[in-house]
Protein backbone atom coordinates (compact mmCIF):
# COMPACT_ATOMS: atom_id res chain seq x y z
CA UNK A 1 0.00 0.00 0.00
CA UNK A 2 3.14 2.53 0.87
CA UNK A 3 0.59 5.72 1.03
CA UNK A 4 -2.36 5.43 3.71
CA UNK A 5 -5.06 8.38 3.10
CA UNK A 6 -6.75 9.59 6.45
CA UNK A 7 -9.54 11.78 6.49
CA UNK A 8 -9.80 13.45 9.86
CA UNK A 9 -13.58 12.81 10.91
CA UNK A 10 -14.99 16.52 10.29
CA UNK A 11 -12.27 17.68 7.57
CA UNK A 12 -13.58 15.52 4.41
CA UNK A 13 -12.02 17.87 2.02
CA UNK A 14 -8.53 17.88 2.99
CA UNK A 15 -7.79 14.15 3.08
CA UNK A 16 -4.47 13.67 4.77
CA UNK A 17 -1.87 11.33 2.75
CA UNK A 18 0.68 9.84 4.78
CA UNK A 19 4.17 7.98 4.08
CA UNK A 20 6.22 6.02 6.77
CA UNK A 21 10.08 5.46 6.02
CA UNK A 22 13.05 3.67 7.19
CA UNK A 23 16.98 3.68 6.49
CA UNK A 24 16.36 6.89 4.88
CA UNK A 25 20.00 8.23 3.43
CA UNK A 26 19.02 12.22 2.41
CA UNK A 27 17.60 13.43 5.22
CA UNK A 28 19.85 16.60 4.94
CA UNK A 29 18.94 16.85 1.13
CA UNK A 30 15.36 16.97 1.89
CA UNK A 31 15.98 19.52 5.09
CA UNK A 32 17.80 21.96 2.74
CA UNK A 33 14.88 21.73 0.19
CA UNK A 34 12.57 23.04 2.86
CA UNK A 35 14.95 25.61 3.73
CA UNK A 36 15.56 26.95 0.26
CA UNK A 37 11.63 26.80 -0.16
CA UNK A 38 11.52 24.42 -2.85
CA UNK A 39 7.43 24.79 -3.22
CA UNK A 40 7.74 20.81 -4.94
CA UNK A 41 8.85 19.77 -1.24
CA UNK A 42 5.73 21.76 0.82
CA UNK A 43 5.49 18.41 3.05
CA UNK A 44 5.09 17.80 6.78
CA UNK A 45 8.67 16.15 7.02
CA UNK A 46 8.88 14.26 10.37
CA UNK A 47 11.80 12.80 12.63
CA UNK A 48 9.79 9.49 13.50
CA UNK A 49 11.70 9.37 16.78
CA UNK A 50 9.79 12.14 17.97
CA UNK A 51 6.19 10.86 16.77
CA UNK A 52 4.78 9.11 19.68
CA UNK A 53 1.38 7.80 17.89
CA UNK A 54 -1.12 8.30 15.04
CA UNK A 55 -3.25 9.93 17.04
CA UNK A 56 -0.19 12.47 17.90
CA UNK A 57 0.24 12.87 14.54
CA UNK A 58 -3.46 13.72 13.19
CA UNK A 59 -4.12 16.10 16.38
CA UNK A 60 -0.84 17.93 14.34
CA UNK A 61 -2.60 17.31 10.97
CA UNK A 62 -6.14 18.79 12.76
CA UNK A 63 -4.62 21.52 14.47
CA UNK A 64 -3.58 22.90 11.52
CA UNK A 65 -5.82 22.50 8.37
CA UNK A 66 -8.03 23.79 11.34
CA UNK A 67 -6.07 26.85 11.69
CA UNK A 68 -5.36 27.58 8.22
CA UNK A 69 -8.93 27.81 7.93
CA UNK A 70 -9.48 30.16 10.32
CA UNK A 71 -6.58 32.31 8.56
CA UNK A 72 -4.09 32.20 11.69
CA UNK A 73 -1.18 30.10 10.73
CA UNK A 74 1.77 31.63 11.96
CA UNK A 75 4.32 29.75 9.57
CA UNK A 76 4.68 29.24 5.91
CA UNK A 77 2.39 27.15 5.16
CA UNK A 78 -0.31 24.38 6.27
CA UNK A 79 2.71 21.60 6.16
CA UNK A 80 5.29 23.63 7.71
CA UNK A 81 2.48 24.72 10.53
CA UNK A 82 1.94 21.08 11.27
CA UNK A 83 5.68 20.72 12.56
CA UNK A 84 4.86 23.55 14.99
CA UNK A 85 1.57 22.40 16.17
CA UNK A 86 3.56 19.60 17.61
CA UNK A 87 5.23 21.73 19.59
CA UNK A 88 3.93 22.56 23.54
CA UNK A 89 5.55 26.19 23.37
CA UNK A 90 5.33 28.95 20.68
CA UNK A 91 8.93 29.01 19.50
CA UNK A 92 9.10 27.72 15.91
CA UNK A 93 12.24 27.86 14.74
CA UNK A 94 12.74 25.12 17.95
CA UNK A 95 9.60 23.56 16.79
CA UNK A 96 11.27 22.76 13.25
CA UNK A 97 14.76 21.89 15.13
CA UNK A 98 12.97 18.88 17.53
CA UNK A 99 10.14 17.30 15.37
CA UNK A 100 11.80 18.19 12.03
CA UNK A 101 14.41 16.16 9.76
CA UNK A 102 18.37 16.56 10.77
CA UNK A 103 21.08 14.61 9.52
CA UNK A 104 20.83 12.07 11.40
CA UNK A 105 17.02 11.28 10.84
CA UNK A 106 17.20 7.27 9.58
CA UNK A 107 13.24 7.31 9.65
CA UNK A 108 10.78 9.92 9.14
CA UNK A 109 7.13 10.76 8.14
CA UNK A 110 6.33 12.52 4.82
CA UNK A 111 2.82 13.99 5.29
CA UNK A 112 0.72 15.67 2.39
CA UNK A 113 -2.45 17.81 3.31
CA UNK A 114 -4.58 16.83 0.16
CA UNK A 115 -7.67 19.02 -1.54
CA UNK A 116 -5.06 22.38 -1.44
CA UNK A 117 -4.43 22.47 -4.66
CA UNK A 118 -7.80 23.07 -6.86
CA UNK A 119 -6.00 22.34 -10.34
CA UNK A 120 -5.01 18.74 -9.65
CA UNK A 121 -8.78 16.21 -8.74
CA UNK A 122 -8.97 14.36 -5.68
CA UNK A 123 -8.85 11.03 -7.28
CA UNK A 124 -5.53 11.98 -8.88
CA UNK A 125 -3.73 13.54 -6.04
CA UNK A 126 -2.53 10.46 -3.92
CA UNK A 127 -0.85 8.64 -6.95
CA UNK A 128 0.72 11.90 -7.80
CA UNK A 129 2.07 12.83 -4.49
CA UNK A 130 3.07 8.96 -4.27
CA UNK A 131 4.98 9.17 -7.33
CA UNK A 132 7.08 12.74 -6.36
CA UNK A 133 7.51 11.32 -2.44
CA UNK A 134 8.88 7.54 -3.66
CA UNK A 135 11.17 9.40 -5.85
CA UNK A 136 12.70 12.11 -3.52
CA UNK A 137 13.11 9.96 -0.54
CA UNK A 138 16.06 7.55 -0.69
CA UNK A 139 14.82 5.09 2.03
CA UNK A 140 12.54 2.26 2.48
CA UNK A 141 8.33 3.07 2.47
CA UNK A 142 6.55 1.04 4.94
CA UNK A 143 3.35 -0.66 4.04
CA UNK A 144 1.60 0.13 7.23
CA UNK A 145 1.46 3.00 9.60
CA UNK A 146 1.33 0.35 12.81
CA UNK A 147 5.15 1.20 12.87
CA UNK A 148 4.80 4.54 13.96
CA UNK A 149 4.99 3.57 17.46
CA UNK A 150 7.68 1.24 17.57
CA UNK A 151 10.40 4.61 15.93
CA UNK A 152 9.59 6.48 19.10
CA UNK A 153 11.69 7.53 21.39
CA UNK A 154 10.11 7.72 24.27
CA UNK A 155 12.77 9.75 26.35
CA UNK A 156 13.11 12.10 23.75
CA UNK A 157 9.78 12.53 23.39
CA UNK A 158 9.09 12.98 27.10
CA UNK A 159 12.26 15.44 27.96
CA UNK A 160 10.02 17.67 24.76
CA UNK A 161 7.10 17.60 26.71
CA UNK A 162 8.42 17.99 30.46
CA UNK A 163 6.86 14.59 31.12
CA UNK A 164 7.65 12.37 34.46
CA UNK A 165 9.04 8.70 33.47
CA UNK A 166 6.76 6.17 34.88
CA UNK A 167 2.97 5.48 34.14
CA UNK A 168 0.70 7.02 36.97
CA UNK A 169 1.73 4.13 39.15
CA UNK A 170 0.23 5.72 42.26
CA UNK A 171 -2.53 6.60 40.23
CA UNK A 172 -5.61 6.30 42.31
CA UNK A 173 -3.97 5.22 45.45
CA UNK A 174 -3.54 1.41 47.01
CA UNK A 175 -7.77 0.37 46.61
CA UNK A 176 -8.38 -0.32 42.79
CA UNK A 177 -4.85 -0.76 42.18
CA UNK A 178 -5.50 -4.02 39.61
CA UNK A 179 -4.33 -1.62 37.09
CA UNK A 180 -3.60 -3.92 33.98
CA UNK A 181 0.27 -5.38 34.94
CA UNK A 182 2.33 -2.23 34.19
CA UNK A 183 3.42 -2.75 30.24
CA UNK A 184 4.63 0.17 28.09
CA UNK A 185 1.43 0.41 26.43
CA UNK A 186 -0.84 2.20 29.90
CA UNK A 187 2.55 4.68 29.65
CA UNK A 188 2.25 5.60 26.48
CA UNK A 189 -1.70 5.81 26.74
CA UNK A 190 -1.08 8.68 29.76
CA UNK A 191 1.78 10.38 27.60
CA UNK A 192 -0.56 10.33 24.68
CA UNK A 193 -3.18 11.74 26.41
CA UNK A 194 -0.85 14.89 28.28
CA UNK A 195 0.59 15.91 25.01
CA UNK A 196 -1.95 16.09 22.93
CA UNK A 197 -3.72 18.46 25.66
CA UNK A 198 -0.19 20.55 26.01
CA UNK A 199 -0.63 20.25 21.88
CA UNK A 200 -3.89 21.92 22.06
CA UNK A 201 -3.38 24.73 24.48
CA UNK A 202 -0.11 25.74 22.66
CA UNK A 203 -0.96 29.52 21.95
CA UNK A 204 -3.68 29.60 24.89
CA UNK B 1 -47.70 25.80 25.18
CA UNK B 2 -46.05 23.97 21.97
CA UNK B 3 -45.13 26.80 20.27
CA UNK B 4 -42.67 27.21 23.43
CA UNK B 5 -41.30 23.85 23.37
CA UNK B 6 -40.45 24.32 19.86
CA UNK B 7 -38.30 27.41 20.56
CA UNK B 8 -36.30 25.98 22.88
CA UNK B 9 -35.13 22.67 21.37
CA UNK B 10 -34.14 25.17 18.19
CA UNK B 11 -30.85 23.46 16.57
CA UNK B 12 -27.59 25.39 17.64
CA UNK B 13 -25.00 25.68 14.82
CA UNK B 14 -22.04 24.97 15.74
CA UNK B 15 -19.05 26.67 14.25
CA UNK B 16 -16.53 25.32 11.95
CA UNK B 17 -14.84 22.41 11.62
CA UNK B 18 -18.04 20.79 12.79
CA UNK B 19 -20.27 22.16 10.03
CA UNK B 20 -19.40 19.85 7.08
CA UNK B 21 -22.43 18.24 5.77
CA UNK B 22 -20.51 14.86 5.39
CA UNK B 23 -19.13 15.01 8.54
CA UNK B 24 -19.40 12.30 11.29
CA UNK B 25 -23.23 12.18 13.64
CA UNK B 26 -22.81 15.20 15.80
CA UNK B 27 -25.03 13.87 18.60
CA UNK B 28 -26.31 16.02 21.00
CA UNK B 29 -26.38 14.34 24.44
CA UNK B 30 -26.36 17.21 27.12
CA UNK B 31 -27.68 20.67 27.00
CA UNK B 32 -26.03 22.94 30.17
CA UNK B 33 -26.56 25.79 31.27
CA UNK B 34 -23.61 27.50 29.58
CA UNK B 35 -22.63 24.42 27.40
CA UNK B 36 -23.45 21.88 24.63
CA UNK B 37 -22.03 18.43 24.71
CA UNK B 38 -22.09 16.37 21.51
CA UNK B 39 -20.46 12.97 21.09
CA UNK B 40 -18.73 12.85 18.38
CA UNK B 41 -14.81 12.16 16.40
CA UNK B 42 -12.00 14.37 16.07
CA UNK B 43 -9.07 12.12 14.99
CA UNK B 44 -10.00 9.25 13.61
CA UNK B 45 -13.43 7.52 13.07
CA UNK B 46 -12.61 4.91 16.28
CA UNK B 47 -11.64 7.26 18.75
CA UNK B 48 -14.68 8.88 20.25
CA UNK B 49 -15.09 12.68 21.83
CA UNK B 50 -16.92 14.98 24.07
CA UNK B 51 -17.55 18.19 22.04
CA UNK B 52 -18.36 20.89 24.58
CA UNK B 53 -19.32 23.55 23.04
CA UNK B 54 -20.00 27.16 24.31
CA UNK B 55 -22.20 28.51 23.03
CA UNK B 56 -22.34 32.68 22.71
CA UNK B 57 -24.68 34.12 24.88
CA UNK B 58 -26.85 37.04 22.80
CA UNK B 59 -27.33 39.16 25.83
CA UNK B 60 -23.90 39.64 26.23
CA UNK B 61 -21.33 42.36 24.78
CA UNK B 62 -19.81 40.17 21.80
CA UNK B 63 -16.10 41.36 23.06
CA UNK B 64 -17.15 40.65 26.68
CA UNK B 65 -18.77 37.48 25.59
CA UNK B 66 -15.96 35.83 23.75
CA UNK B 67 -13.59 36.87 26.11
CA UNK B 68 -15.60 35.27 28.72
CA UNK B 69 -15.95 32.12 26.65
CA UNK B 70 -12.23 32.13 26.05
CA UNK B 71 -11.32 32.46 29.93
CA UNK B 72 -13.92 29.98 31.19
CA UNK B 73 -12.85 27.25 28.65
CA UNK B 74 -9.27 27.72 28.77
CA UNK B 75 -9.24 27.78 32.74
CA UNK B 76 -11.07 24.01 32.56
CA UNK B 77 -8.75 22.77 29.69
CA UNK B 78 -5.95 23.83 31.76
CA UNK B 79 -6.37 21.92 34.88
CA UNK B 80 -7.61 18.70 32.53
CA UNK B 81 -4.10 18.05 31.22
CA UNK B 82 -2.82 19.52 34.28
CA UNK B 83 -4.35 16.48 36.39
CA UNK B 84 -3.81 14.57 33.41
CA UNK B 85 -0.49 14.52 33.96
CA UNK B 86 -0.16 14.07 37.67
CA UNK B 87 -1.97 11.08 37.48
CA UNK B 88 -5.51 12.14 38.60
CA UNK B 89 -8.27 10.29 36.75
CA UNK B 90 -10.31 12.71 34.46
CA UNK B 91 -10.64 12.91 30.17
CA UNK B 92 -7.50 13.70 28.42
CA UNK B 93 -8.09 16.92 26.33
CA UNK B 94 -8.09 16.13 22.24
CA UNK B 95 -8.15 19.80 20.96
CA UNK B 96 -9.33 22.96 21.27
CA UNK B 97 -10.42 26.81 19.62
CA UNK B 98 -10.98 28.91 22.19
CA UNK B 99 -11.86 32.15 19.73
CA UNK B 100 -14.59 29.71 18.46
CA UNK B 101 -15.71 28.26 21.64
CA UNK B 102 -14.82 24.35 21.92
CA UNK B 103 -13.15 21.61 23.71
CA UNK B 104 -12.57 18.02 22.18
CA UNK B 105 -12.51 15.41 25.27
CA UNK B 106 -11.78 12.01 25.34
CA UNK B 107 -15.34 10.15 25.39
CA UNK B 108 -15.37 8.56 29.15
CA UNK B 109 -17.89 5.36 28.66
CA UNK B 110 -19.88 3.99 31.58
CA UNK B 111 -22.29 6.20 33.50
CA UNK B 112 -22.54 9.00 36.07
CA UNK B 113 -22.33 8.00 39.86
CA UNK B 114 -25.64 9.34 39.92
CA UNK B 115 -26.96 7.28 37.24
CA UNK B 116 -25.42 4.73 38.66
CA UNK B 117 -27.03 5.42 42.12
CA UNK B 118 -30.55 5.56 40.39
CA UNK B 119 -30.20 2.66 38.85
CA UNK B 120 -28.93 0.92 42.21
CA UNK B 121 -31.76 2.23 44.22
CA UNK B 122 -34.17 2.16 41.47
CA UNK B 123 -34.07 -1.39 41.62
CA UNK B 124 -34.36 -1.64 45.67
CA UNK B 125 -37.69 0.35 45.63
CA UNK B 126 -38.88 -1.98 42.59
CA UNK B 127 -38.04 -5.58 44.42
CA UNK B 128 -38.87 -3.85 47.63
CA UNK B 129 -42.25 -3.74 46.78
CA UNK B 130 -42.57 -7.20 45.72
CA UNK B 131 -40.93 -8.38 48.70
CA UNK B 132 -37.24 -8.37 47.80
CA UNK B 133 -35.97 -10.98 49.85
CA UNK B 134 -37.81 -13.50 48.67
CA UNK B 135 -36.96 -12.53 45.63
CA UNK B 136 -32.97 -12.39 45.52
CA UNK B 137 -32.19 -13.15 49.26
CA UNK B 138 -30.61 -10.73 51.66
CA UNK B 139 -27.39 -11.79 49.91
CA UNK B 140 -28.32 -10.02 46.81
CA UNK B 141 -29.00 -6.88 48.23
CA UNK B 142 -26.15 -7.09 50.59
CA UNK B 143 -23.96 -7.89 47.72
CA UNK B 144 -25.12 -4.46 46.27
CA UNK B 145 -24.22 -2.39 49.64
CA UNK B 146 -21.14 -3.98 49.43
CA UNK B 147 -19.99 -2.70 45.56
CA UNK B 148 -21.59 0.56 46.43
CA UNK B 149 -19.47 1.02 49.35
CA UNK B 150 -16.18 0.20 47.22
CA UNK B 151 -17.78 2.88 44.83
CA UNK B 152 -17.85 5.31 47.37
CA UNK B 153 -14.42 4.13 48.59
CA UNK B 154 -12.96 4.87 45.08
CA UNK B 155 -15.00 7.91 44.86
CA UNK B 156 -13.08 9.20 48.09
CA UNK B 157 -9.64 7.92 46.62
CA UNK B 158 -10.23 9.77 43.26
CA UNK B 159 -11.17 13.21 45.51
CA UNK B 160 -8.65 12.69 47.46
CA UNK B 161 -6.22 12.41 44.21
CA UNK B 162 -7.39 16.03 43.39
CA UNK B 163 -7.12 17.50 46.15
CA UNK B 164 -3.46 15.98 46.44
CA UNK B 165 -2.23 17.92 43.65
CA UNK B 166 -3.95 20.90 44.81
CA UNK B 167 -6.40 21.29 42.70
CA UNK B 168 -10.25 21.88 43.68
CA UNK B 169 -13.10 21.12 41.86
CA UNK B 170 -15.38 23.83 42.60
CA UNK B 171 -18.71 22.03 41.27
CA UNK B 172 -17.93 17.98 43.05
CA UNK B 173 -21.87 16.56 42.49
CA UNK B 174 -22.47 12.84 41.24
CA UNK B 175 -23.28 13.73 37.86
CA UNK B 176 -19.21 14.97 37.64
CA UNK B 177 -18.04 11.73 38.73
CA UNK B 178 -18.33 8.98 36.01
CA UNK B 179 -17.72 5.37 36.50
CA UNK B 180 -15.86 4.23 33.45
CA UNK B 181 -15.70 0.25 32.91
CA UNK B 182 -12.26 -1.51 32.55
CA UNK B 183 -11.40 -2.58 29.40
CA UNK B 184 -12.70 -5.81 28.13
CA UNK B 185 -9.11 -7.78 28.31
CA UNK B 186 -9.45 -8.78 32.26
CA UNK B 187 -6.79 -10.74 33.87
CA UNK B 188 -7.56 -13.56 36.68
CA UNK B 189 -5.44 -13.00 39.33
CA UNK B 190 -3.41 -15.95 41.12
CA UNK B 191 -4.82 -16.33 44.40
CA UNK B 192 -8.28 -16.73 43.32
CA UNK B 193 -9.46 -18.58 46.16
CA UNK B 194 -12.59 -20.03 47.29
CA UNK B 195 -13.88 -17.32 49.40
CA UNK B 196 -12.99 -14.69 46.49
CA UNK B 197 -15.40 -17.12 44.24
CA UNK B 198 -17.95 -16.62 46.42
CA UNK B 199 -17.87 -13.12 46.35
CA UNK B 200 -17.99 -13.14 42.86
CA UNK B 201 -20.76 -15.33 42.58
CA UNK B 202 -22.44 -13.39 45.06
CA UNK B 203 -21.85 -9.97 43.25
CA UNK B 204 -23.23 -11.84 40.07
CA UNK B 205 -26.73 -11.88 41.64
CA UNK B 206 -26.32 -8.32 42.35
CA UNK B 207 -25.59 -7.66 38.79
CA UNK B 208 -27.98 -9.36 37.36
CA UNK B 209 -30.83 -7.59 39.55
CA UNK B 210 -29.31 -4.16 37.96
CA UNK B 211 -29.08 -5.66 34.20
CA UNK B 212 -32.57 -6.81 34.61
CA UNK B 213 -33.73 -3.40 35.72
CA UNK B 214 -32.16 -1.60 33.34
CA UNK B 215 -32.89 -3.97 30.35
CA UNK B 216 -33.79 -1.53 28.20
CA UNK B 217 -30.38 0.46 28.05
CA UNK B 218 -28.59 -0.72 25.25
CA UNK B 219 -25.03 -0.44 27.22
CA UNK B 220 -23.88 -3.18 27.86
CA UNK B 221 -21.88 -2.46 30.50
CA UNK B 222 -24.10 -1.99 34.47
CA UNK B 223 -20.88 -3.39 36.58
CA UNK B 224 -20.22 -1.23 39.99
CA UNK B 225 -16.62 -1.77 39.15
CA UNK B 226 -14.17 0.28 37.00
CA UNK B 227 -12.62 3.25 37.81
CA UNK B 228 -14.04 6.39 38.93
CA UNK B 229 -13.22 9.30 36.59
CA UNK B 230 -13.83 12.96 37.20
CA UNK B 231 -15.51 15.83 34.67
CA UNK B 232 -16.40 19.13 34.35
CA UNK B 233 -14.16 21.10 35.74
CA UNK B 234 -15.70 24.78 34.73
CA UNK B 235 -15.14 25.69 37.84
CA UNK B 236 -12.50 24.23 38.87
CA UNK B 237 -9.56 26.12 40.80
CA UNK B 238 -5.89 25.54 41.09
CA UNK B 239 -4.82 28.01 43.49
CA UNK B 240 -6.25 26.31 47.10
CA UNK B 241 -6.54 26.38 50.46
CA UNK B 242 -8.14 23.25 52.90
CA UNK B 243 -11.01 25.11 53.35
CA UNK B 244 -11.95 25.16 49.45
CA UNK B 245 -10.93 21.72 49.41
CA UNK B 246 -13.19 20.93 52.35
CA UNK B 247 -15.97 22.96 51.00
CA UNK B 248 -15.56 20.37 47.93
CA UNK B 249 -16.29 17.36 50.27
CA UNK B 250 -19.06 19.36 51.46
CA UNK B 251 -20.96 20.19 48.31
CA UNK B 252 -20.55 16.12 47.38
CA UNK B 253 -22.22 14.94 50.84
CA UNK B 254 -24.91 17.69 50.00
CA UNK B 255 -24.72 15.93 46.39
CA UNK B 256 -25.59 12.23 47.93
CA UNK B 257 -27.97 13.12 50.56
CA UNK B 258 -30.11 15.08 48.18
CA UNK B 259 -30.52 12.90 45.44
CA UNK B 260 -30.16 9.42 47.25
CA UNK B 261 -31.05 9.65 50.74
CA UNK B 262 -30.68 6.09 50.66
CA UNK B 263 -26.97 6.00 50.01
CA UNK B 264 -26.44 8.67 52.80
CA UNK B 265 -24.83 6.23 54.93
CA UNK B 266 -22.47 5.29 52.48
CA UNK B 267 -21.03 8.80 52.45
CA UNK B 268 -18.51 7.68 55.50
CA UNK B 269 -16.38 5.61 52.92
CA UNK B 270 -16.09 8.53 50.95
CA UNK B 271 -14.63 10.11 54.15
CA UNK B 272 -12.46 7.40 54.98
CA UNK B 273 -10.68 6.31 51.75
CA UNK B 274 -10.55 10.26 51.15
CA UNK B 275 -8.40 10.28 54.67
CA UNK B 276 -6.83 7.09 54.21
CA UNK B 277 -5.15 7.75 51.00
CA UNK B 278 -4.56 11.69 51.17
CA UNK B 279 -1.83 12.13 53.84
CA UNK B 280 -3.22 16.01 54.21
CA UNK B 281 -6.51 15.01 54.02
CA UNK B 282 -7.06 14.49 58.00
CA UNK B 283 -6.90 18.69 58.13
CA UNK B 284 -9.48 18.80 55.40
CA UNK B 285 -11.54 16.38 57.35
CA UNK B 286 -11.34 18.82 60.61
CA UNK B 287 -12.58 22.04 58.35
CA UNK B 288 -15.22 19.89 57.19
CA UNK B 289 -16.68 19.66 60.44
CA UNK B 290 -16.91 23.52 60.56
CA UNK B 291 -18.08 23.80 56.87
CA UNK B 292 -21.05 21.83 58.26
CA UNK B 293 -21.56 23.41 60.92
CA UNK B 294 -21.71 26.97 59.19
CA UNK B 295 -23.83 25.28 56.58
CA UNK B 296 -26.37 24.27 59.01
CA UNK B 297 -26.82 27.95 60.43
CA UNK B 298 -26.97 29.17 57.35
CA UNK B 299 -29.81 26.50 56.71
CA UNK B 300 -31.64 27.99 60.14
CA UNK B 301 -31.33 31.36 59.56
CA UNK B 302 -33.39 30.54 56.30
N1 LIG C 1 -15.67 13.31 28.52
C1 LIG C 1 -16.93 12.89 28.64
N2 LIG C 1 -17.27 11.66 28.23
C2 LIG C 1 -18.56 11.23 28.32
N3 LIG C 1 -19.56 11.97 28.81
C3 LIG C 1 -19.28 13.19 29.24
C4 LIG C 1 -17.96 13.73 29.17
N4 LIG C 1 -17.98 14.98 29.66
C5 LIG C 1 -19.25 15.21 30.01
N5 LIG C 1 -20.05 14.15 29.78
C6 LIG C 1 -21.50 14.04 30.03
O1 LIG C 1 -22.08 15.30 29.79
C7 LIG C 1 -22.65 15.83 31.00
C8 LIG C 1 -22.39 17.34 31.04
O2 LIG C 1 -21.01 17.59 30.93
P1 LIG C 1 -20.33 18.69 31.82
O3 LIG C 1 -20.66 18.38 33.24
O4 LIG C 1 -18.91 18.79 31.45
O5 LIG C 1 -21.12 19.94 31.28
P2 LIG C 1 -21.90 21.10 32.05
O6 LIG C 1 -22.31 20.65 33.42
O7 LIG C 1 -22.95 21.61 31.14
O8 LIG C 1 -20.70 22.11 32.13
P3 LIG C 1 -20.58 23.56 32.75
O9 LIG C 1 -21.08 23.45 34.17
O10 LIG C 1 -19.09 23.81 32.70
O11 LIG C 1 -21.35 24.47 31.88
C9 LIG C 1 -21.99 15.05 32.11
O12 LIG C 1 -22.78 14.96 33.27
C10 LIG C 1 -21.80 13.69 31.47
O13 LIG C 1 -22.99 12.95 31.49
MG1 LIG D 1 -21.87 19.09 34.91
Amino acid sequence: MVIQTIYLPHLPANPIHIFLFENVKNAAFLREQLMAGNMEFEYTFLDSTMILSLHHVLAAMFRAVNDLKHNRIRTKNVHSEAVFCLSPNNNIAESFRRFGLSGATESMLAIKVGGLDPTTPLDQEAEKVKRHILASVDGSPLDSLDRIDDFADLDKIRKVYKLQKGSKSNRTGGQSAQVNTGNGDEEREEMEAVILGLMALRGA
Amino acid sequence: MTLTTAAVTTAHTLPPPFTSPTSPPLDLRVQGAESLLYKTTLLTPSLPCALKYRPPKAYRHATLDRRLTKARLLAEARVLVRCRRDGVTVPGVLGADWETGWIALEWVEGRTVREVLDGVYHVREHRDAQSAEEKEGKEGIEGIEKQLLGLMRKVGVAVGKLHSVGVCHGDLTTSNLMLRPRKKKRTTHPGHDAAEAAEAAEADIAMEALRDAQAQEPEPEQELDGDVVLIDFGLANQTVQDEDKAVDLYVLERAFGSTHPQAEHLFQEVLNAYGENYKAGQTVLRKLDQVRMRGRKKSMLG
